[in-house]
């Protein structure tokens, strides 16, 4: 990749325009949708998580340390590192456990996408509500296919364990380019940077919506509830 | 700062970044061919150790290993650390599978921030390398070593030798990070021409029959630096320890909550297969080194001739050791030196193995037996004897079949059975010569099925195609001949099979052509309103969602 200089953006100023978006597809059967979907995820988040931070005396902070377990696929030949860290673990295995009952459930013809999106909260003054400006956002598109015998699911095992492979290729290709990522927030806003809710680890602030396209070509969009309540607070 | 020089203080921790950035690497790497799923725990509390903010174990061994190939010094321009994983049989053969090489250019960031910038990407890199190690084709072959081949790995510091990776091999970039000094990269050069090693051959086998093979042989030093095997570990009472560190204070030996088993093993091997396994993938490259090596498995035992290779490097290393790596079918434990009777204790001093069969030696380990758990072992069951030299057991000749992989249910059958009419392998034109034995076998060449008149010709995959396949076997199938259950039918007069050929592959219904499409784009239109009707039936459920989001 070409040298960048690395620039400081000047101090209170957030991106409007700077998100950057990254598409990936996947086509796998039914069963595979909740391991495909979660090494994506993982993958992506095991990047954008550090230790918790502790701030000391003098805006100084430390880090606490990340760790990381290897986790095996039951129905893709593929395995994939993903943090540990249980509870985030509990919160992406209830949103792909969501987006795949809505796949199910919707009758369509199994296509669907799950975004992952990268924000930071800019505080307002009243009576403005804060912002929530992405700065980086992944999507992966879905397409689940029916397959009629063993031998086919065999063939899909390897298959999807190889495209998955390279979409882990692609997603650290993309961590590599060293873009924008938030400036390393002072005490006072760091909740507007990272999600310190976890006891563990800090991934930065993100939330997950998915959305299934059925049959007519329609998209019915159903979203997270915390991110419905988000937008319609004042 | 906006200095051009780099401060002493930033040169001091760069450099140090650097060091242990290229540890850290050969840890993670090293640690992602043990053979073990790995798992560290985070930490809120910073302990103070973990380097880059990372919880990554540091075996001693692996650091030691390091250290000695650096040298004290730091990657630099045309001075690179690259850590070599390859493949080793039992056979004692061995094939270089991936380089990975942390390299240095000239390419200067002057302006980043070293101890905050450069800490935080170095770290980033890591994590993506331990992305990256589970990906390429290394990882799951090195998941299902410990019966026919162990991985190993060899450090070196200089010029990245990519030779014995065969042709067309593939790279992966892991990532970069900008110094002032430089820029450091991280990538992976892997050989792509596994086609022979279907890792699923290995899951069928059964476990290891007891053998253990001893590679010791006390050798002078080699000049370059030797091999060792990724899941060699001293056991904590062998005394065979290397020191932490010189500059103790710096490196991380936080030892973490899950380790993997530190007790000594041996490597066992199995004799023969029982049951045939499948060798060959659907692996598109076909470079020739990959086709020596089909050609060669066909005929014998899981050998390859290293000559034919180009396989330079010497095989020399460590006794081929390795932990456990097993998968739960196989929850047999390995035995540690000097517990089970007969197991020849591991040197203190690291030996080296050598390629000479009779060196080899054969011990059974006591109470240690395994049987077969494939259901068509029943017919060969061959127990393996515990010669006490030479090759262990019986030669039976496990690759004298060349199984297709992509059978149907129930078909687990030696080759014979096997036709050959859609080779589907991507060398086909080196399967072995033994197949054509088969032209005379009524189960392989069905005399006379109506073949040209009907559309169907073979094809379980018709997936509605419009065309039938002419004549040629469809690209994803290979047609089996088997006799159906209950196939003996007096009323008709063709037998169940042909029936079944014949039919399987029935032309489109008409009402799929595109001509009727005008009538079909009619038939959705006209069932519109009732789907609307069915959103409207529901009108309110979508109603009290959103109530309850108020």
């Amino acid at each position: 990749s070409p040298h960048r200089t690395h620039r400081r953006a000047p101090p209170g100023a957030v991106p409007t325009m700077n998100c950057r978006a990254e598409v990936l597809e996947v086509s796998v059967e039914g069963r595979q949708v909740e391991e495909a979907m979660l090494a994506v995820l993982h993958t992506v988040l095991l990047h954008r998580s550090t230790g918790k931070f502790h701030y000391k005396k003098e805006g100084t902070y430390s880090i606490g340390t990340v760790g990381t377990q290897d986790v095996d696929c039951d129905f893709i030949d593929f395995a994939y590192v993903r943090v540990s860290s249980e509870e985030l673990d509990r919160a992406l295995r209830k949103a792909v456990g969501e987006f795949k009952d809505a796949l199910r459930n919707s009758g369509s013809d199994g296509m669907g996408q799950i975004s992952l999106e990268f924000y930071q909260k800019k505080k307002s003054r009243w009576p403005f509500s804060d912002e929530c400006i992405p700065w980086e956002l992944w999507t992966i598109k879905v397409n689940v296919v029916n397959l009629a015998n063993e031998q086919e699911r065999q063939i899909c095992r390897e298959k999807v364990g190889e495209k998955l492979c390279e979409k882990i290729i692609n997603i650290v290709e993309v961590m590599n380019r060293h873009e924008y990522l938030p400036k390393m927030p002072t005490q006072s806003e760091v909740d507007n940077v990272f999600d310190t809710s976890l006891k563990d680890v800090q991934p930065y602030l993100y939330k997950i919506s998915y959305q299934i396209t059925d049959s007519l070509g329609t998209s019915v969009t159903t979203t997270m509830r915390r991110l419905i309540k988000d937008t319609l607070a004042l | 700062a906006m200095d051009t020089d780099l401060s002493s203080q930033d040169r001091k921790d760069l450099d140090k970044f650097i060091k242990f950035f290229a540890l850290k690497t050969v840890q993670v790497i090293v640690q992602a061919r043990l053979g073990e799923k790995i798992c560290t725990r985070s930490s809120s509390s910073p302990t103070g150790s973990d380097w880059f903010n990372l919880a990554i174990k540091d075996i001693p061994e692996v650091t030691h290993e390091a250290k000695k190939a650096l040298a004290g010094q730091l990657p630099a321009v045309g001075r690179s650390m690259c850590v070599e994983i390859s493949l080793k049989t039992s056979e004692g053969d061995s094939m270089e599978l991936e380089i990975w090489c942390l390299e240095m250019n000239e390419k200067c960031d002057k302006e980043i921030k070293v101890s905050y910038t450069v800490y935080n990407r170095l770290s980033l890199l890591l994590k993506s390398l331990l992305a990256i190690t589970r990906v390429t084709p290394a990882y799951r072959l090195s998941r299902k070593q410990g019966h026919e081949y162990v991985i190993l790995y060899r450090i070196y510091f200089g010029e990245v030798q990519l030779s014995g990776l065969g042709e067309g091999f593939q790279t992966v970039r892991v990532g970069t990070v900008g110094t002032p000094v430089g820029t450091i990269t991280l990538s992976c050069a892997y050989r792509i021409n596994l086609a022979f090693m279907s890792t699923r051959q290995f899951e069928r086998t059964p476990p290891i029959m007891g053998i253990i093979i001893d590679h010791f042989v006390d050798r002078p030093y080699p000049s370059s630096s030797p091999m060792h095997p990724c899941n060699y570990r001293a056991g904590e009472d062998n005394g065979a320890v290397y020191p932490s560190a010189e500059d103790s204070q710096e490196v991380c030996t936080t030892s973490f909550s899950t380790s993997p088993p530190s007790q000594c093993v041996f490597t066992v091997t199995k004799a023969h297969f029982q049951t045939p396994p499948p060798v060959v993938t659907d692996t598109l490259k076909v470079p020739v080194m990959g086709l020596a090596f089909s050609h060669q498995l066909s005929s014998s035992h899981l050998s390859y001739q290293p000559a034919a290779l180009g396989v330079g490097s010497a095989d020399m290393g460590y006794p081929v050791l390795f932990a456990g790596g097993l998968n739960a079918a196989h929850p047999h434990q390995l035995i540690g030196p000097g517990k089970e009777g007969g197991v020849p204790p591991i040197p203190s001093q690291p030996a080296h193995g050598t390629q000479a069969d009779q060196e080899r030696m054969c011990t059974p380990l006591d109470g240690v037996h395994y049987s077969a758990a494939t259901p068509s072992s029943s017919e060969d069951t061959e127990t393996v004897s515990n010669s006490s030299e030479g090759k262990c057991g019986s030669p039976h000749d496990l690759l004298e079949t060349i199984f297709i992989r992509k059978v149907g249910a129930f078909v687990n059958k030696p080759i014979n059975q096997v036709t050959m009419a859609n080779l589907d392998i991507p060398f086909a034109m080196f399967a072995p010569k033994n197949v054509e034995l088969e032209d005379n076998d009524p189960m392989v060449n069905p005399p006379d099925s109506p073949e040209t008149e009907s559309p169907l010709q073979g094809s379980l995959h018709s997936e509605g195609s419009s065309g039938s396949s002419t004549g040629n076997t469809h690209d994803d199938f290979v047609m089996i001949d088997f006799k159906p259950a209950f196939s003996k039918d007096d009323i008709l007069p063709m037998d169940l099979g042909t029936f079944y050929r014949e039919f399987q592959n029935p032309p489109q219904l008409s009402s799929l052509s595109i001509d009727i499409g005008a009538q079909s784009m009619a038939e959705d239109l006209d069932s519109l309103p009732e789907k609307l009707a069915v959103h409207e039936k529901n009108v309110k459920e979508f109603d009290a969602f959103v109530e309850t989001l108020q």
